[in-house]
């Protein structure tokens, strides 16, 4: 570990692993500093991801992908089926990836680009110089370092810890975490090529369930649920298990998986001076699906490419970063989370009933494309007085 | 004082992200707290818990 770098990249997920990435490319001097011992271990997520969002950074590869999808199927409290994709939609849904090879992946090529990678190596404060971040303290081995960077990007996940040390406030309410549980359950009768999402206040308060194959007669089948409908007896776990009993009680169980997402508003501003925060720290993980991996790898890659542009023009100030803020905010990326986060508001205020008179009048359409867009649309058509609860909802889209 | 069953916690981190006061921080494989910023109070950390790591003890 050197002194100083050009860019510390604090995280080694996808967006810190695109952002040391695209920095190196640009012939930055990058270290990115990952406080697990390894990459991609413990995962922390339920690994789906749309195909041609994926094919924006990284040719697919058999090595990674567990499962390749042709359709989604919405299951509504009493067990009324929507498909969505089927037959027209020409494979082109999703993959369910492994994630523990997949961030591998993703890190090899960052180092190969010419990133610095410890591992093991946890950043446990900024240096703030002038009231600016100009570095982390970082522990390795027992060892202190002080590493100056000149461009910090914060890639620390839903934690988000590196902000908060800044002086940002990155706290989630409690209302908008949803706090999930996961298992990788094995032996089970699945359709190999469809995810399942089981929407059910009972079922999933302010959540739904998944499955998602994971190849053969396997799947990651989880859970989240809202922080504020968790508590003693009722948390995701108890929740998780008691469908696990009733849909797949003969399915062995080989891996516990645990974590939070944020279904907030972004951060107000995701730019100090010298300071860009990515993905899952800015809180962009999208607040209807719960997905984060390619807004991480999108802000990742548009952190890099501004630290480049910043450094090369020699002002790293919040001003000139700025340019990051306003590219995802006002670009495909922000729209889509400000036009979820106002369907995930209307949606969490609905009960079973409400969802099941909303299934029941889909069970007819057809749909190929798999976006919440799409789907929304579809459901106002199919539920005229939805634009009369909903209208905020319905201008949005 | 708040205190972490360490062989419940699956180290996710989804009460560091909620904690008002900063007060938790995950190191690698195990969570910790830092008491002076604490307060006891609002038991957010243990509500949001997806498996009941974290418990308030009477002082």
């Amino acid at each position: 570990m050197k002194e100083a770098y050009d860019v510390l990249v604090v995280g080694g997920g996808p967006g810190g692993a695109l952002a040391a990435k695209t920095a190196a490319e640009q012939g930055l001097s990058v270290l990115l500093v990952e406080k697990r011992p390894a990459i991609g271990a413990p995962v922390r997520c339920a690994e789906g991801i749309g195909k041609e969002a994926l094919a924006e950074f990284i040719k697919p590869d058999p090595k990674w992908i567990c499962a390749d999808l042709d359709k989604a199927v919405l299951i509504g409290p009493d067990g009324t089926k929507f498909t969505i994709g089927d037959n027209h939609s020409g494979g082109k849904v999703g993959y369910v990836l492994d994630r523990k090879v997949f961030d591998r992946e993703l890190i090899w090529q960052a180092a190969e680009a010419g990133a610095e990678i410890q591992v093991h190596a946890r950043a446990s404060a900024p240096i703030m110089i002038d009231g600016k971040v100009s570095g982390a303290v970082i522990h390795q081995h027992g060892n202190t370092y002080e590493v100056r960077a000149k461009v910090v990007i914060a890639a620390d996940g839903v934690e988000s810890k590196f902000t908060k040390w800044a002086g940002i406030n990155t706290t989630v309410p409690l209302a908008e975490l949803e706090t999930c549980a996961q298992y990788v359950v094995n032996d089970i009768d699945i359709d190999e090529r469809a995810n399942l999402f089981y929407i059910s206040y009972t079922d999933a308060p302010c959540g739904y369930i998944w499955v998602f194959p994971k190849g053969h007669r396997c799947a990651n089948i989880g859970i989240g649920i809202a922080g504020m409908k968790s508590g003693e007896g009722h948390r995701a776990k108890d929740y998780l298990d008691r469908f696990i009993a009733r849909e797949f009680p003969t399915g062995k169980i080989t891996e516990l998986v645990v974590g939070g997402v944020s279904v907030c508003k972004p951060l107000d501003c995701t730019v100090a001076d010298n300071l860009i925060i990515v993905g899952d720290a800015a809180r962009l993980s999208d607040p209807i699906t719960g997905g984060g991996i390619y807004n991480a790898m999108y802000t990742g890659k548009l952190a890099g490419d501004v630290a480049a542009a910043a450094l090369k023009k020699g002002d790293t100030s919040k001003k000139t970063l700025m340019v990051y803020d306003d590219t995802w905010r006002d670009g495909p990326l922000g729209h889509a989370l400000a036009r979820n986060y106002a369907v995930k508001e209307a949606f969490i205020k609905m009960d079973d009933a409400k969802f099941n008179s909303i299934v029941h009048s889909m069970t007819d359409l057809s749909l190929d494309e798999i976006s919440v867009r799409s789907l929304v649309i579809a459901i106002f058509k199919a539920n005229p007085w939805l634009a009369l609860e909903l209208p905020r909802l319905l201008l949005s889209l | 004082m708040i205190h972490i069953r360490r062989d419940v916690c699956g180290y996710c981190g989804a009460c560091v992200s909620v904690c008002p006061r900063g007060a938790l921080e995950l190191i690698d494989a195990y969570l910790t707290v830092d008491e002076t910023l604490c307060k006891n109070k609002c038991k957010i950390c243990s509500t949001v818990c997806p498996l009941g790591a974290i418990v308030l003890e009477e002082q």
